[in-house]
């Protein structure tokens, strides 16, 4: 079976390694950019849409509102799980964010349980998958 | 430093008295690590003086203080999925319908902690009653300190990322500084009360739904059965217990049986009007 992919957009190569190391023991093959615009050109040159992406809100050159309301223009890209993993914690902007299209939000920090936890609620994982 | 066996001896036969907790030999290190703080905010240099001046001089207001560390545990929001997920698609429907002249559920959450399945089961039942219906929400711990905290209905940052959906966070939330609080129109159907399930219950008007998840595991066998019977008589007849994954009432208490809710498990007693569940053979 062919693993789901997971793209990750930070522009802390820490957290993007944080990300990579979840959703790798997830089972998922993880891409990285470090923007919403390297995300986007990584988007185009991919054959096969990942299933998910890890999108952080404040990055240079494209944040990750303007991305997800990019994704979800484009129709190629309808079938992705969006999930903002931010530092933004005020509740118009995880309204914001849901409204453009985000399917889910997490609050850094945050643990690694509960990032399996949001992902099992979006039925990316089994539920139980970090007992 | 670590428990000497006679300190551990001296808590664990406490907390089994005043608790019925089973502290099993090699939870030294847990209990070490759960008093710490405790021996601290009370002016000890450390465990073993507090533990020391405990035994000169017993103190109840101290051995409260040991019984919550020692009882006080992890929770998160919508905890193992399962049990709501089978309120919503089983349980409810059914209970709708039963109660369609009363237009009233009530649920208890024993061993509520800080209070988070008593707010899911809220938003659960929120979402799932028809307009003109309400419910109530008993939350019950045997620590003091949980109570105040879950009464005040606020949870952190990294709390509120754990189990709860992002819409489900705007929607019943609101930020209050650093934390999250649970809006009004929610918290106003959700009490919390200090209970010890040990000790006998106090008058309480019948449940619908039971939630005692996680807490049986820490009693011995007397215990448990009588955690349950009297958990039978202030259960609705045609209504559900519902206990942790690795809980049961079989051998322990046989006026209960298992039945299938959704993709979990609950209890009924015996010879009740099935209510949403059917019988698991």
């Amino acid at each position: 079976m062919t693993p789901m992919r997971a793209m990750v957009i930070d522009d802390s190569r820490a957290m993007r390694m944080i990300l990579k190391r979840i959703v790798t023991k997830l089972n998922f093959e993880a891409v990285e950019a470090g923007d919403g615009q390297e995300a986007m050109d990584r988007l185009a040159e991919l054959t096969e849409v990942p299933e998910l992406a890890l999108i952080d809100w404040n990055m240079p050159n494209m944040n990750g509102l303007e991305f997800v309301t990019k994704v979800r223009a484009d129709p190629r890209l309808r079938e992705m799980t969006l999930v903002m993993v931010t530092t933004e914690s005020e509740q118009s902007q995880i309204v914001r964010a849901l409204a453009a299209g985000a399917h889910e939000y997490v609050i850094k920090p945050f643990t690694e349980g509960a990032m399996i936890e949001k992902l099992a609620l979006l039925g990316l994982v089994p539920t139980g998958a970090n007992s | 430093m670590t428990l000497s066996q006679s300190e551990f001896n001296f808590i664990s036969t406490m907390v089994r008295r005043e608790a019925s907790i089973v502290l099993a030999p090699g939870k030294e290190y847990l209990v070490e690590a759960r008093l710490i703080p405790v021996a601290r905010t009370v002016g000890a240099a450390n465990v073993n003086e507090f533990i020391a001046e405990l035994q000169k001089r017993p103190n109840p207001q101290h051995q409260r203080k040991i019984i919550d560390a020692l009882t006080t545990n992890e929770t998160s929001f919508f905890r193992d999925r399962e049990p709501f997920s089978a309120l919503t698609d089983v349980v409810l429907p059914e209970l709708i319908k039963s109660r369609a002249s009363v237009r009233k559920i009530r649920v208890w959450s024993a061993a509520s902690s800080s209070g988070q399945e008593a707010v899911s089961l809220a938003i659960t039942l929120q979402e799932a009653l028809p307009p003109g219906w309400s419910y109530e929400i008993m939350g019950t711990d045997i620590s003091t300190a949980m109570v105040e905290r879950a009464t005040k209905g606020e949870y952190s940052q990294v709390e509120v990322n754990r189990g709860l959906a992002a819409t489900q966070l705007v929607q019943y939330f609101e930020r209050a500084g650093a934390h999250w609080r649970v809006i009004p129109s929610l918290r106003k159907n959700v009490t919390f009360k200090h209970m010890s399930l040990t000790a006998p219950f106090p008058p309480m008007q019948p449940f619908d739904v039971i939630f005692l998840r996680n807490v049986l595991i820490y009693f011995d066998v007397a215990t448990k059965r009588q955690v349950l019977q009297n958990a039978a008589k202030i259960l609705r007849p045609d209504g559900l217990l519902f206990l942790g994954a690795a809980e049961t009432t079989i051998g322990i208490d046989d006026n209960y049986e298992r039945v299938a809710a959704g993709r979990t498990s609950a209890y009924r007693t015996r010879n009740a009007v099935p209510a949403g569940a059917a019988r698991r053979g």
